[in-house]
């Protein structure tokens, strides 16, 4: 079991910022109304950081990933979480033996 | 499932708990699928026990463990959690009218467990009766003792796997996020912020060092979420249109 410095203080940095992001909503609807578009970019975000993830590996990086995610998101629109994960790792395997 | 308070599992917390039972299926996959993910980029059970415990949010330690490098870019980690994490401050201001009556101590700690799954639950019980602390923390409570001893596990016995590859697992990231995103699509309102966070990104990951795509990313599709707003003032609502 070992605990780094730096690991340790990268994972502090990560949970004073997810406490402020939970902390954050109630204050301020304490004192303001969140509404128009700053609503619409808080709205946008949390989706457009995970598109933005999956991005290179999904669209830019082989036809065998592309066609996986494909694959997932149409298991993930049907079935549920577990299914979707194991059919797109699945996918990518075949995809990547089929097409060399 | 309908859980009278009044009954043999009687109390506001049981009856939490008791909603939240059935999700813990879900937690056990996911948090060993995390764990497992964690292990394969270096870090020690000790050090994902500690992160589901003091961060205890799916999404952004999935993020985490992604584009986590050895040394740890600290700066960008925690600017990367925020963002992942931003849909907080939504739900915490759509939860804060239902703490009233609360003590301090009670919303401040309820906050730290704010989560999707107990929070969705709490809005749907406020809505017929006054959510108590007691039915607050009994949906809370299971769910972070579960998803802490997931990971933990997952951590343990993921660090054993040999060439993830061969099982697509370097695929899995992609695919968990997927199937978030899957969720929480909302139709055209989601296209063009997406949209705008997967070309920025694409040409991030081109142009720029390290995982900085990401941040460009998340810039782009909250700007184009602003724009995409329409401004409630009637005379400017043609411009924004």
């Amino acid at each position: 079991m070992q605990l780094d410095p730096l690991v340790f203080t990268a994972i502090a940095a990560m949970a004073v910022a997810t406490y402020a992001t939970r902390f954050f909503g109630y204050w301020l609807v304490r004192r303001t109304t969140v509404s128009g578009r700053l609503a619409g970019a808080l709205e946008a975000v949390p989706g457009a950081v995970l598109t933005a993830i999956i991005a290179p590996m999904a669209f830019a990086t082989g036809v065998a990933e592309s066609g996986a995610a494909l694959l997932t998101v149409l298991l993930a629109s049907r079935l549920s979480l577990i299914p979707a994960v194991a059919g797109g790792c699945l996918a990518v395997v075949g995809l990547r033996l089929l097409l060399g | 499932m309908a859980v009278r308070p009044g009954g043999p599992l009687g109390g506001d917390f049981s009856a939490g708990t008791l909603r939240i039972l059935p999700l813990l299926v879900a937690v056990v996959v996911y948090g060993l699928l995390f764990g497992t993910l964690a292990a394969q980029k270096g870090l020690s059970p000790l050090e994902t026990a500690l992160m589901s415990a003091i961060v205890f949010a799916g999404a952004s330690q999935f993020v985490a463990v992604e584009i986590w490098t050895s040394p740890p870019a600290v700066v960008l980690l925690g600017a990367t959690a925020l963002m992942v994490n931003l849909r907080h401050v939504l739900m915490g201001a759509a939860l804060a009218p239902f703490l009233k009556g609360w003590s301090r101590g009670q919303v401040y700690g309820g906050l730290f467990f704010m989560a999707d799954e107990n929070w969705a639950f709490a809005l749907q019980r406020s809505a017929k009766t006054p959510l108590t602390p007691g039915y607050y923390f009994g949906l809370a409570l299971p769910l972070y003792a579960g998803w802490i001893a997931c990971t933990t596990l997952g951590a343990i016995f993921g660090g054993f796997l040999q060439d993830p590859a061969r099982y697509g697992l370097d695929f899995a990231f992609t695919a968990v996020f997927l199937t978030l995103l899957t969720g929480l699509w909302k139709g055209r309102r989601s296209f063009l912020p997406w949209g705008a966070a997967a070309l920025a990104a694409v040409a991030g990951h081109l142009f720029l060092p390290g995982v900085w795509y990401i941040a460009l990313g998340g810039l782009a599709g909250a700007l184009v979420g602003a724009l995409a707003t329409p401004l409630p003032k009637p005379q400017e609502q043609a411009d924004a249109a």
